[in-house]
């Protein structure tokens, strides 16, 4: 068995005592794409620090190429032929493309005096593996984030790479880039690279990798070739938990749509947008990165308001000019960025939740803390946010529960309809379950609600209608009972 | 209780440092120089003297918890005191002395200014987008100017003395000083504590775009709190004009470090995000009763005194970042 | 060529350029006194010290740090040096105090480059402190006064002249110092550094992505560390010129000078948090804070209203960079991106 890239045995990690690896292995052949994957805080991306050096490991063998890997630091990993891409692909957004290429091998080389003909020809070198077209002198800052980790990607590729580790490579790009990227991975292979991908997108572990590997709780829970995997069972290793997914169906709705909105445009963005939603609906709204369902979702919470058409409110025509006239509005808004517009990270839970409604927790104009407390405490209970104290920083918990406290903090308000931009983005299978469960009894209590995503299962499991944007163009509708993914996927592209 | 002391003592390690420091200090004091230090007269003018730089750390302080920073509060201070001083020379010059009216006037007059160039602080800051740092930077140079500009960059003293007479007063062997401080004091704890404000702004600095995607008015908490701390600026001035009896437009340079220094020693992080109002008015305080003391020593030039500030001000930071990174001088015990 | 001239367009330091160029066309009409030869060396003459300040200024806010010590810095190694060479009787030339400053503004860089660099402490609070620090030293521990004779060496340097020039006019004259050639070394030094070393390259990369810098290999540290060092070092050498300038050592009279250079330099487009500006538009920009100050005199503005014109342009001037940033946010596609960047 000698012919693995990479053999990680019985490893272990202890942070403080905590043990973050509780001896897995992973195995890696050479020109394989590999899918490592598991929920938040499994372990994967401690493996990674200690493949790729960052961090020490506690105990256990690695084997690279080889021959053992005793002590690992970031610069011997990269010599080794070990190179890691991570979610924010450690670019400079104010150097040109050449430069972000050519700067590493000229650290690694460590040179002191910078030679701006050799990084040229680095460079080109870089681009021409992968034949990635693109204007060496641009700023890396105006490309899109695609483009960008090809750079990253160009990048790894420079030091006779061996093995590529990319850290959840896909979570920002579009379908078409998706496509992209995953041809180049074939290149790579074909090169005789192997990749280790981390995903827990599941059509992504299915469509591009060989062989996967899924870890819980630090521990090694299965690994195998992906022909033989299939979504439940896939989704059992990750959880330890069976999903019945039983699709949304609308209970009662309201007589009068809650909202409607007719030939809504922003100039620029999205056009002639017509929909209404029912109390008791939830209308799913998908299309690409670029399609304009971020801007429709930011016009319909007054961040960026319409140029033309009109948004009624219970039959009542609005102005959505900023978020305040839209909460006063009973509408509610989950952002599409957790960390940039959801949360106050360092602030604490109660805070994040009752800052939507502070200004009503007040007694004759000043703050009422027994009520304010009162407030959080119920919205803690009520959503199940486990925290042992709400005065904790908001940093201190997990995506899921993070996304609770958003979720809480516009429940809070009591919003008549409810947008959410990606609600599951970066949250782990367990808790995405627990949010459509909490999406759909909302609705079914006569709330109605808006889901934004391009996750299109999440769509057809908890939409009842769901709308296809292009273009920033309604490209069609349909009843997710008799549409299918592929229905969706013909409008969208 | 001791469980509940050493939850305190570790969510406010700051203000016990103060505390401490603070004691050390009185002690120290106490050993010294005993009864010259501890007489009232010394405690009365030490009362009638932090006033004015204690006005702008509070105004600094609010803009500090946004995450910004308002670096004009001296020149609002000296705008205002200037404008006030020229405006009760031509009413005086005619009656001779001032009226009650016109104390009652020319106070409304600096609350109205310190407003406005407060306000306009706000704007650029959140209507322009000018980063907070340049923007009152800016507009200090420029309510400086424009107090040169009105004195012809001299010092205005031939003002009715009535105005110094009343402010340098006692009531009750408290300095009137001390007692227009203490009132807005007040008015901020209450602000900060008991309205909705204080969160707000605490999260405000926490995250600008959390804030408005959470539906808080921002350019209006950020307006509404550059006004708060020109107002302060102003009634600092006012006092300023009282203590020194003229007013210039350079007076009161060093403030500016001052009011920063006194700002994040009294714990509040620069980076916006954490209010901390009983530690600013600790810190007004202990830098006081620092200068004070070592006045008592004659041998130590006076100069020194911005030099223990500056070591301070590095000793504080230097001690956050070993509690904050968890780094212990002593070890604990198991 | 179109394209050159688009991109052009698109940088401050075209727009200060034109700035200065109508600025002075205005002067010159009004006053017909600015495109003469003693007025320009006269400019030249009075962009020594602040140019020095604005080079050591730039490299620091590039980084993502700033700094504004350095008055303060430069005012304590200038009366430090010049007392002690004044004790020792030192008859020699300007070299040997002009070494010593460099060492003690090294060393006192140092410190502003420990807390920073290696405590990672908010560059602005700890700065300050420095400056305190440094200014309580001077004139408490040195008891600081003026001095009103110089060593004859610093003198001397001070009073060397590369040329005169002079208005046929009005007859007057105005010579260029020698110390021109320092700002001019100083300047060449700071662009070789910046382009072609990859500590000038660390500057850059630090102030765009402090973390992605640290992951490529760079001494995120160490290179923080030594830009204040030489930030301490330029400084110091600015005082030194000063005080060999004026032939007399008054250790107050650069304090406060911190807020017109940094002006100086954002007004060149440097963006405060690091990452993105040019040595030449922190030239331009200082040179325009130079301009305002010294010739508004030439078209019949009194000097009183210096600093209201100065603080008039710190806003005027942030605030259309702070609108052409919003404004670029928020065209199609570029959103995201820009708040990446931000």
């Amino acid at each position: 068995m000698t012919d693995y890239l990479l053999r990680a045995v019985e490893v272990r990690k202890y942070f403080a005592g905590v043990k973050a690896l509780d001896g897995v292995t992973l195995e890696i052949r050479p020109g394989e794409v590999h899918c490592l994957a598991g929920e938040n805080g499994c372990g994967k991306s401690t493996l990674i620090k200690i493949i790729s050096g960052v961090y020490q490991r506690d105990s256990g063998t690695i084997e690279f190429d080889g021959k053992e890997l005793t002590k690992i630091t970031p610069i011997s990993a990269i010599m080794n032929g070990i190179q890691v891409i991570y979610q924010d692909f450690s670019v400079f957004p104010n150097l040109t493309v050449m430069e972000n290429l050519a700067i590493n091998s000229q650290l690694v080389e460590k040179r002191k005096i910078v030679n701006w003909k050799n990084m040229r020809k680095i460079a080109e070198q870089a681009v021409a593996r992968i034949d990635f077209k693109v204007d060496l002198d641009a700023q890396l800052g105006e490309l899109s984030v695609a483009e960008k980790q090809m750079v990253a990607i160009c990048r790894a590729l420079m030091f006779n790479a061996k093995l590529i580790i990319m850290d959840e490579p896909t979570t920002a790009l579009t379908k078409k880039e998706v496509k992209a990227l995953f041809k180049v991975i074939l290149q790579l292979k074909e090169q005789g690279i192997s990749i280790l991908f981390v995903s827990h997108k599941l059509d992504e572990v299915f469509e591009i990798s060989e062989r996967f590997t899924v870890f819980r709780s630090g521990k090694l829970i299965a690994t195998g070739d992906t022909s033989e995997l299939d979504n439940q069972k896939f989704t059992y290793y990750m959880t330890g938990r069976e999903f019945e997914v039983k699709p949304f169906v609308p209970a009662k709705l309201t007589p009068e749509p809650l909202l409607e909105v007719e030939k809504l445009s922003l100039d620029g963005f999205y056009s002639d947008i017509s929909f209404s939603v029912k109390g008791g609906e939830i209308l799913g709204v998908t299309g690409l990165l670029d399609s304009g369902r971020t801007e429709l979702a930011l016009s319909l919470f007054g961040m960026r308001p319409v140029t033309g058409g009109k948004i009624k409110i219970r039959g009542k025509e609005v102005e959505l000019k900023d978020p305040q006239t839209a909460i006063a509005n009973k509408i509610g808004f989950v952002p599409e960025d957790r960390l940039s517009e959801g949360l106050f990270l360092d602030q604490s839970i109660g805070d994040n939740i009752a800052i939507s409604v502070i200004d009503e927790l007040t007694s004759r104009g000043l703050m009422d803390k027994a009520r304010y407390q009162g407030e959080i405490d119920k919205w803690v209970k009520e959503l199940s946010i486990a925290t042992p104290d709400p005065g904790n920083a908001a940093s201190t918990l997990s995506g899921g529960n993070q996304q609770r406290i958003v979720l809480a903090k516009w429940l809070a308000c009591k919003p008549d309809v409810l947008i959410l931009n990606g609600p599951t983005v970066g949250v782990d299978i367990g808790s995405k379950y627990d949010i459509h469960q909490i999406l759909q009894k909302l609705a079914g209590n006569g709330m109605a609600v808006i889901i934004i995503s391009d996750d299109l299962p999440e769509i057809l499991e908890n939409c009842s209608r769901v709308m296809v944007l292009k273009d920033g163009r309604m490209a069609g509708e349909f009843g997710t009972s008799e549409a299918s993914e592929k229905m969706i996927l013909d409008k969208m592209m | 209780m001791a469980e509940k002391l050493k939850v305190s003592f570790k969510k406010d390690s700051h203000i016990w440092r103060l505390l401490i420091i603070m004691v050390v200090w009185f002690l120290f004091m106490a050993i010294t120089k005993g009864g010259k230090f501890y007489s009232l007269v010394n405690f009365q003018t030490m009362f009638s003297q932090f006033p004015e730089f204690g006005l702008m750390s509070l105004g600094v302080m609010v803009c500090m918890i946004t995450g910004g920073i308002d670096l004009s509060t001296v020149g609002i201070a000296n705008m205002t005191a200037i404008t006030v001083a020229l405006l009760m020379r031509n009413a005086g010059s005619e009656s001779g002395s001032l009226g009650p009216q016109w104390f009652l006037l020319v106070f409304v007059i600096a609350i109205l200014m310190g407003a406005v160039t407060g306000a306009f602080n706000g704007i650029l800051v959140s209507k322009c987008k000018i980063p907070p740092i340049l923007a009152t930077l800016g507009t200090g140079q420029l309510f400086t100017g424009i107090g040169i500009v009105m004195t012809n960059g001299s010092a205005i003293s031939d003002f009715p003395k009535d105005y110094a007479f009343l402010i340098n007063n006692k009531v009750a062997g408290i300095p009137v000083q001390f007692i227009l401080f203490a009132i807005a004091a007040a008015v901020l704890v209450f602000l900060l504590k008991k309205t909705t404000y204080g969160k707000k702004i605490t999260l405000l600095g926490s995250s600008q775009n959390v804030a408005r995607y959470s539906g808080l008015k921002v350019d209006w908490i950020l307006i509404k709190t550059y006004l708060i701390s020109g107002i302060c600026s102003a009634l600092g001035g006012m006092i300023m004009l009282a203590n020194y009896n003229s007013a210039r437009s350079d007076y009161g340079s060093n403030y500016t470090l001052q009011c920063i220094l006194i700002v994040v020693l009294g714990g509040v992080d620069p980076d916006g995000g954490k209010e901390s109002i009983t530690g600013v008015l600790l810190a007004i305080f202990l830098v006081r009763a620092l200068e004070t003391g070592i006045n008592r020593f004659p041998q130590i030039s006076s100069y020194y005194i911005s030099l223990i500030w500056g070591a301070v001000l590095l000793l504080v930071m230097v001690l956050n970042y070993f509690s904050s990174h968890n780094i212990h001088l002593f070890k604990k015990k198991a | 060529m179109q394209n050159t001239i688009k991109k052009l367009f698109k940088r401050t330091e075209t727009y200060i350029f034109l700035i200065l160029l109508a600025l002075s066309v205005l002067i010159q009409v009004r006053s017909g006194q600015f495109y003469t030869p003693n007025n320009i060396v006269d400019i030249m003459s009075a962009m020594i010290v602040p140019g020095l300040f604005a080079v050591g200024a730039f490299l620091v806010i590039l980084s993502g740090g700033i700094d504004v010590s350095f008055p303060a810095l430069a005012s304590l190694t200038a009366y430090a040096t010049t007392k002690m060479f004044l004790d020792m009787g030192y008859e020699g030339n300007v070299l040997l105090p002009i070494l010593a400053a460099i060492l003690i503004g090294g060393i006192l860089g140092m410190i502003n480059g420990f807390f920073v660099g290696y405590l990672e402490l908010p560059a602005m609070i700890v700065t300050l402190g420095t400056s305190s620090v440094f200014k309580g030293f001077m004139q408490g521990t040195l008891e600081s006064r003026q001095l009103a004779v110089i060593p004859a060496g610093m003198k001397s340097f001070g009073t060397s002249s590369l040329f005169t020039a002079t208005n046929t006019q009005s007859g007057l004259s105005s010579r260029l110092p020698a110390a021109f050639l320092v700002l001019v070394l100083i300047v060449l030094i700071a662009f070789l550094i910046l382009k072609y070393t990859m500590f000038g390259r660390g500057i850059y990369a630090i102030g765009g992505n402090e973390a992605a810098a640290y992951n490529a290999g760079f001494r995120v540290k160490r290179t923080k560390f030594l830009l204040y060092v030489f930030a301490g070092v330029v400084a110091s050498i600015a005082g030194m010129i000063r005080v060999c300038m004026m032939q007399q050592c008054h250790p107050t009279n650069m304090l406060g000078m911190e807020m017109n250079i940094i002006a100086g330099v954002v007004l060149g487009g440097t963006v405060i948090g690091g990452g993105r500006g040019t040595l030449t538009g922190c030239i331009l920009g200082t040179l325009l804070i130079v301009l305002v100050e010294n010739s508004m005199i030439l078209i019949g503005v009194p000097v009183v209203w210096k600093d209201v014109f100065v603080g008039l342009l710190i806003v005027i001037g942030t605030a259309i960079s702070a609108y052409q940033v919003t404004r670029s946010g928020r065209s199609k596609g570029n959103r995201k991106q820009t708040e990446e960047v931000a």
